[in-house]
């Protein structure tokens, strides 16, 4: 009975670590799985301007509102990057491109920690945030559109 | 009979063990629902972080700005003129009398060593944006920063709400422009 006891304890002092381990693997995460449609759906408005630099301006000062410190932005390329400290990190890109001759598009993605972030929710209420400043109503878009 | 029951029994308490050590050995990822909301108004926030100033050029209050900031020690890291975006921030010691002297008592009375806050990273971005009416530059400025215990591990990451630290700047802000700073609401 000792014995037996004895060796479930070994055992469970040799594999724990392994187990703690096995939790998380190291691997490089450069290619994970494609982001479906679905989720570049999520992430993606349109807005009825052209104007990209008020969009690109409007995008830091929303994130600004949400508590973001601006890390970078690039007015050529359309891109703002931004992260909030709150105990965690969460990180966001903003990138603002033009559809056809009057709308933009403005997709938002996002890190939490180390996770990508695919909560509709989150996206939502950063675009409900966004198109109040915008003073324009955000239209949802088909991630299967061409152009998108 | 008994002690096929044991070790079944024994089996199924290591199995839970490992699945609760394979939990543990991740934290938890998912973003809280509220990571976007903030404990307070936007206007509040906007107020102690935003200024107005009665000028038309807006490359001169990013410049007086990035003066300002390599004044109160601040490293240049990113900027953006055409979206009026500066991006500074600077590295100081976060060693802390209060926390080294309760470090050393707790190591006489209990053994123990605890870690204590050693180095941080303070980060600031300036935005500035024509106001509406085109007649004046809305500056805001944000301030977070990280800290690094003597462990190497980051032991904070947060906001700097500090209305004071605001007010200061633009109390600077002010002087290098010649103007007088207007709240935005």
């Amino acid at each position: 009975m000792f014995a037996n006891r004895f060796i479930t304890f070994v055992l469970c002092m040799a594999f724990t670590p392994a187990a703690i381990l096995s939790g998380c693997n190291s691997a490089p995460k450069v290619n994970e799985a494609e982001v479906s449609l679905k989720l570049r759906s999520i992430q993606t408005r349109s807005y009825d301007t052209t104007n990209a630099n008020n969009a690109l301006r409007v995008a830091m000062a929303t994130l600004q509102d949400l508590g973001f410190v601006i890390d970078n932005a690039d007015a050529d390329l359309g891109t703002v990057s931004a992260t909030k400290l709150d105990n965690a990190a969460t990180k966001m890109t903003i990138t603002v491109r033009a559809r056809g001759k009057t709308e933009i598009l403005v997709r938002a993605n996002a890190q939490y920690r180390l996770h990508a972030v695919d909560d509709p929710i989150f996206y939502q209420q950063f675009f409900t945030a966004y198109s109040k400043s915008m003073f324009l109503e955000a239209h949802e878009v088909d991630a299967a559109a061409p152009g998108l | 009979m008994t002690s096929n029951f044991c070790n079944l029994k024994q089996l199924a308490v290591m199995g839970l063990f490992f699945v609760l050590a394979g939990l543990t050995g991740c934290a938890s990822n998912t973003i809280p629902p509220d990571a976007l909301l903030m404990k307070e108004p936007a206007t509040e926030i906007r107020q102690r972080q935003a200024r107005r100033y009665a000028t038309t050029d807006e490359k001169q209050v990013i410049i007086a700005a990035s003066q300002l900031l390599q004044d109160l020690g601040f490293n240049v890291e990113n900027s953006a003129k055409d979206l009026g975006l500066l991006v500074v921030s600077k590295d100081r010691s976060a060693v802390d009398g209060g926390q080294v002297a309760g470090q050393i008592a707790v190591a006489v009375i209990f053994g123990v060593r605890m870690s204590v806050d050693k180095e941080q990273k303070i980060r600031a971005s300036v935005v500035t944006c024509p106001s509406a009416d085109r007649k004046a530059i809305d500056v805001r400025v944000t301030f977070q920063r990280l800290v690094w215990d003597d462990r190497g591990q980051l032991s904070k990451l947060e906001r700097l709400d500090d209305p004071e630290m605001y007010q200061d700047f633009y109390i600077k802000l002010s002087k290098a422009l010649f103007l007088e700073a207007q709240e935005v609401g």
